[in-house]
């Protein structure tokens, strides 16, 4: 009788525990900080398409738009940390040093960077995706696309991501086409729908009739549109934007890493890590491909994306040269994530010099 | 009836209350606007305008985000009552900053007493010489002030793009558009543990001090008094007119430079591509509304500076998107320059006698 009522206490304790557990767990709170207007169609549009992913699995989440990177972030992160938030997400490079200067004076606040590198405190993580993977898709349509043998690429700011991108594109598309050329024009903005009109007009006339971005606009796939040559949508599905235009888009999809992460705050089991999606964790997804493109292309691209996820083929695989012809991976070799980190120079058949 | 009367003199008891009746209308008409978006009006108000100051940290955060636009302010008064049109304060902002970053950068990893003070000096320095541009071209090719000073602003953003991004981007920070951290030498030092007000503020306190003087007890304050009424008069008085524009032009640069100074050795602590979210253009708001008077502009610095704030919490805690902060600012000017109509005009109303 005794080691009954004491059993049954002890198991109505766990139960009592366990309710509040997922009491509580329903209580977490996440917040957004992003860099441009929810309505960007771009970069924070498809951070807020994943937010409401999280809001959907039932947490609650609030989030401040248009927070430059100026003195300002730091005040929105504290508020935010301050107000009952439990997990942060910055959604901007910018955030980097103010995100970990407030990680310091809230230690029981969660904080995840998108896209940076430093995590000084133990509740800091930094996650990122491969897009990569996405324009190594992208390139194998350009490369079989094109008639001109010319492709044309927007490029926001000379830093390694984007230098990936540009690289991973051209390699994709000399395998399908080894004459063609990519030639760059550095915007040296993220979002600035006139400049990226300007830079994409000025591909097209020096014969390009493939554009590729690493801008958030649609201006490119609107002018691409106007001009009648191809392009491809950036961050999220711009088909609508230019029907004719886009082939297919690299869409972000930030909504299961958030669920996941603010779960884990919830249960507990959130540790801090250095994330880096691709294709096959659904971080990066291809949108439709376009009609316009011949039937075994599409096949073809259906095959290498499955290929990617699984890991079979990888966006830097050897033997790959530099612009003056040294080797950068050797045959049979791929790239390790420390050389794709910190990548600086272009590939040979990229146009140009990269700024300094 | 109601008839509209010209006034024989502009009225001066209008002329300081018309600033208190545009914040009025401007929380009416926002009060307005957010129920019309099905916000509480109140309640929203109350988020935007008492919330974010309510407690020790929230004023903290409003005193350094008035400092910049105090001291700018400032400056633009010796421009604008001297009918100077200097509207690139954000680009002497940005100059500044630039040079007294690069200035900072030299001093990477060393500690000394000068460093600070140098680095100060050289942003007033670089504001100077960015806001003597409009004022020599002014003077001697009889350009037009407005259009220098404003293109001068994207000019001064694209130097600032070409050193972060080149020549000035810090070296392990993976060519990201950022240069290093400047060393504590050379940071502005803070006011309190745990906030972020630094010693940026007595400098803007300084400025409305020295800018009191020079309006009413100088004569070079006179003399600006006279142009800004008649450029004729001051002609014929005699008055150097070339040398008195390059000076409050020099002068409004060298405040736009300090808050230069302020933002990037204050709370930000490098140079970046975004160190002002343009506060030499808010700034121009902010010394009309405050009616040109230092007094005025310290409190006129306040109530836009929460603005900012409070377009932030309004966001946080009840989801009205934080884009309404801008509006407010555009509703005050707007009122402003609309109830200015009264300095010169009076409203009477007429019985129905015959």
């Amino acid at each position: 009788m005794h080691k009954f009522l004491i059993r049954s206490f002890v198991s109505s304790l766990v139960l009592l525990f366990t309710l509040t557990v997922a009491a509580v767990a329903k209580d977490v709170k996440a917040a957004f900080v992003y860099i441009g207007p929810t309505g960007d169609h771009g970069w924070t549009y498809q951070h807020d398409v994943g937010r409401k992913a999280v809001e959907a699995a039932g947490f609650k989440t609030t989030y401040v738009e248009g927070v430059p990177e100026s003195a300002d972030a730091e005040r929105v992160l504290r508020q935010l940390a301050n107000s009952g938030h439990d997990v942060i997400f910055t959604t901007s490079f910018g955030y980097m040093n103010p995100t970990n200067k407030v990680a310091k004076e809230f230690p029981n606040v969660k904080f995840e960077h998108a896209t940076g590198y430093k995590r000084e405190h133990p509740n800091v993580s930094t996650y990122a995706a491969r897009f990569y993977e996405g324009r190594t898709i992208l390139g194998t349509i350009a490369g079989t696309m094109t008639k001109s043998n010319v492709i044309g690429y927007v490029a926001s700011f000379p830093i390694p991501e984007v230098i990936r991108g540009i690289n991973s594109f051209t390699l994709a598309a000399q395998k399908v086409n080894p004459n063609i050329k990519t030639k760059i024009v550095w915007a040296f903005t993220w979002y600035d729908p006139g400049k990226e009109a300007e830079a994409a007009k000025a591909l097209i006339d020096q014969g390009a009739d493939v554009i590729a971005q690493h801008t958030d606009s649609t201006a490119i796939v609107q002018m691409a549109e106007k001009a009648g040559v191809y392009a491809f949508g950036q961050a999220s599905d711009m088909d609508k934007f230019a029907p004719k235009a886009v082939l297919t888009s690299v869409e972000n999809n930030w909504g299961p890493y958030y669920v996941d992460r603010v779960k884990a705050v919830a249960n507990g089991t959130w540790s801090q890590k250095d994330t880096w999606h691709g294709i096959g964790d659904g971080m990066v997804v291809i949108s439709d491909l376009d009609s316009q493109m011949p039937a075994d292309l599409r096949s073809k691209v259906k095959k290498l994306q499955a290929d990617l996820a699984s890991g079979k083929v990888h966006s830097f695989t050897g033997p790959i040269y530099d612009q003056k012809g040294n080797l950068m991976v050797a045959e049979g070799k791929t790239a390790d994530d420390g050389m794709l980190a910190g990548m600086m120079t272009y590939v040979k058949g990229v146009e140009g010099d990269i700024p300094k | 009836m109601i008839k509209i009367v010209k006034r024989d003199q502009p009225s001066r008891a209008i002329f300081f209350f018309t600033p208190v009746l545009a914040i009025f209308l401007t929380l009416v008409a926002g009060g307005l606007i957010f129920f019309i978006l099905d916000f509480k009006p109140f309640e929203a108000l109350k988020f935007f305008f008492i919330v974010p100051i309510a407690d020790k940290y929230g004023f903290s955060e409003l005193l350094l985000k008035a400092t910049p636009l105090c001291l700018i302010a400032i400056g633009l008064s010796f421009c604008f009552k001297s009918n100077n049109w200097n509207i690139g304060a954000e680009g002497q902002l940005t100059f500044g900053a630039i040079v007294s970053g690069g200035v900072a950068l030299l001093f990477y990893e060393q500690e000394g007493f000068y460093i600070l003070p140098i680095v100060i000096l050289a942003g007033a320095i670089g504001g100077m010489l960015y806001a003597s541009i409009p004022a020599i071209l002014k003077t001697y090719f009889n350009t037009n002030e407005i259009l220098v000073s404003l293109m001068l602003v994207y000019v001064s953003k694209l130097i600032l793009d070409y050193l972060v991004v080149g020549p000035w981007s810090n070296p392990e920070g993976f060519n990201f558009p950022e240069t290093r951290q400047f060393s504590d030498s050379a940071k502005l030092p803070l006011l309190f543990e745990g906030l972020r007000i630094h010693a940026g503020i007595f400098l803007a306190l300084a400025a409305v001090v020295i800018s009191w003087f020079v309006f009413y007890k100088t004569y070079l304050g006179f003399q600006m008094k006279v142009s800004g009424f008649s450029l004729k008069t001051a002609r014929y008085a005699g008055y150097k007119g070339k040398k008195m524009i390059i000076l409050v032009f020099l002068i409004s640069g060298a405040c736009a430079g300090l808050a230069g100074v302020g933002e990037i050795t204050g709370p930000i602590g490098q140079l970046h591509r975004e160190i002002s979210p343009d506060y030499g253009f808010t700034a121009i708001i902010v010394a009309f509304l405050g009616r040109l008077h230092p007094v005025g502009i310290i409190f006129a610095s306040l109530v836009v500076a929460i603005t900012y704030l409070g377009a932030e919490t309004a966001q946080i805690f009840m989801q009205i998107p934080k884009y309404t902060g801008q509006v407010f600012q555009g509703m005050i000017l707007f009122f402003l320059l609309a109830s200015d109509y009264l300095l010169f005009f009076k409203i009477k109303f007429i019985g129905s006698k015959k």
